[in-house]
């Protein structure tokens, strides 16, 4: 299997004994990380029951449900960090889903494909298609992903929302894991966001 | 089919006096149950498995008389529920009519059947009863407690009311409460058996039985059992006969000649009365408190049922997650209807066989 940086990078940014929720957890690669570092709490939520029983096996708690219906079964600060990594892109409301997260967890990681990376650009302004790369392989017609946004474009929702980032890494490369300090919108092909709502924690 | 080191037994646990939620001490009871798998050194590898309305303690494997368990598929080697590695338990509950104490058996203060003079139970005290001959047999922690529809609502009930004896709980097809419309397809069922004039206010052990009022409750259930998916695959609008419409009231779908099977094949089994006081039970369960769970649960709703709907059991582990329950929740996919949790063996048989090895340990 693949190393997965990305969930590397994730990991290394919650605290151990953290209370974490992991929306969109797939077959709970991250979550199985995030047990193995010694997470008080953890639970996923997934919409494929495919996933869900793989999960299971795994022993991990999962809710089967789809997270564009809102977290509305959590009360205020239920969790230290809820993740959403690599699944902003394929939900149908990302601002509701974004404010559930900063509502129900003190503080969001949140995780895309950067549409600013350069190689996409390129590809746009050559071949005037929409941009296959190994990091977004489909055609448009067959690919999931309805919410392809840049790093910067996250920077633009945030500040207009009044949500705090409180970190940025630019990620290179999943597979290598390098990160990416100065032009992360146009070198990286993954951008990890820490924020907050602002209040006080 | 399994070789067993012999067939499957009904055996029955009787004990004095059981506090019930009326406020009557009820007393003496019996409960009949089965066993599968052996009980390890350390009692701890026991799973109570709970039946629903028509169920009965024989769950697995096939019996002297060669019938079948009610949920055979799920138990045995490699199986959900692994007779190798666990000792599966099912009883039948309290109220019911195959062996445990129930409307049908006979007071000792009289020597006649109860009939009515049984008092009106609940699954509380179904589950108290339980709780008896699990104790009896030594097991002060049941790994895990199964079951589907009233089964689910028992297991549900064991992990509220005995949270440090529950371990973990697999629930199917139920919910913390009966909804409206379940109560509404009970109360019709009911009023088929009383309408009944054999069914004489409960007093008809010795005579004829309300067959006719019991077997049309039976149908009326055995709908809401179904989904309309599962129907029209079965049946579509066949005719049963191959010369068109008769054009009397008599059968001519297909449906009609299926539920007319159910029903007369269930009067031959079951005790009208215990029928009442069953839906009745279900009727009044509704558990809005569930802080004391402490055990992993498991639950699952399956797409096309329409007695216990996904959005209902969305709601009910909504409520779980809320209070940080370690509950696990999957919809599974079905056109099979309430009866999904008896017929879907394979997804059923991974998320199940998947979650008891994780609350087993390792071998």
């Amino acid at each position: 299997m693949i190393r997965r940086f990305d969930q590397d990078i994730i990991v290394s940014l919650i605290p151990e004994g953290s209370c974490v929720l992991d929306l969109g957890c797939g077959n709970g690669d991250l979550l199985i990380k995030l047990k193995q570092k010694g997470t008080s709490d953890i639970r996923g939520v997934e919409i494929d029951d495919r996933c869900i029983a793989v999960c299971v096996r795994k022993g991990l708690t999962v809710f089967h449900g789809d997270i564009d219906e809102g977290l509305g079964d959590y009360d205020d600060a239920s969790f230290d960090y809820v993740i959403l990594n690599q699944t902003l892109q394929v939900v149908h409301r990302p601002t509701l889903v974004i404010e559930e997260m900063l509502r129900v967890g003190n503080r969001a990681i949140v995780s895309f494909p950067n549409f600013g990376y350069f190689r996409i650009r390129w590809y746009l302004l050559v071949k005037g298609q929409m941009p296959k790369v190994d990091f977004l392989p489909r055609n448009w017609y067959d690919t999931p992903n309805i919410h392809l946004s840049t790093i910067s474009d996250f920077k633009m929702f945030c500040r207009t929302r009044k949500i705090a980032i409180e970190r940025l890494i630019g990620l290179q490369s999943c597979a290598t894991g390098k990160t990416v300090k100065r032009f992360q919108n146009l070198l990286s092909q993954v951008g990890i966001f820490v924020i907050t709502s602002g209040r006080e924690l | 089919m399994y070789v067993l080191d012999a067939l499957p037994q009904t055996h029955s646990y009787s004990f004095e006096a059981l506090e019930l939620d009326c406020g009557r001490t009820f007393s003496p009871v019996t409960i009949a149950y089965e066993t599968y798998g052996r009980l390890n050194a350390a009692k701890d590898n026991a799973i109570l498995l709970l039946h629903a309305l028509s169920g009965s303690a024989h769950a697995g494997f096939v019996n002297d008389k060669g019938e079948h368990g009610w949920w055979e598929d799920f138990i045995g080697p490699g199986r959900a529920l692994d007779t190798d590695r666990y000792f599966v338990i099912c009883s039948n509950f309290l109220g019911g009519c195959g062996g445990s104490t129930g409307p049908g058996s006979v007071d000792p203060a009289t020597g006649r059947p109860y009939g009515l003079s049984f008092p009106v139970i609940t699954v509380g005290d179904m589950v108290r009863a339980q709780k008896h001959l699990v104790d009896s047999l030594g097991i002060r922690a049941l790994l895990a407690v199964v079951g589907g529809s009233i089964g689910g609502m028992q297991a549900l009930q064991w992990a509220v009311d005995y949270p440090d004896a529950v371990k973990s709980a697999v629930i199917l097809a139920a919910a913390n409460r009966l909804s409206a419309q379940g109560i509404a397809f009970n109360e019709v069922g009911r009023q088929a058996i009383m309408a009944d004039p054999f069914w004489q206010n409960g007093e008809y052990y010795g005579g004829t039985s309300p067959r006719t009022g019991l077997a049309l409750a039976r149908m009326i259930g055995h709908i809401t059992y179904l989904s309309e998916e599962s129907m029209h695959e079965k049946f579509g609008r066949a005719l049963k006969g191959a010369n068109g419409y008769h054009y009397r009231f008599s059968e001519d779908f297909e449906v009609e000649s299926y539920l007319h099977y159910k029903g007369s094949r269930f009067v031959e089994r079951f005790d009208a009365n215990s029928y009442l006081y069953i839906t009745k039970a279900m009727d009044y369960f509704d558990l809005p408190d569930l802080a004391s769970i402490k055990s992993k649960t498991l639950i699952m709703s399956f797409s096309s049922d329409w007695l216990f709907p996904p959005a209902q059991l969305k709601s009910f582990v909504r409520t779980l997650r809320r209070k940080h329950k370690d509950v696990t929740y999957c919809d599974v996919q079905s056109s099979r209807g309430h009866d999904a949790f008896l017929l879907e063996v394979a997804p059923l048989t991974e998320l199940i066989s998947g979650f008891l090895e994780n609350v087993a340990g390792p071998v």
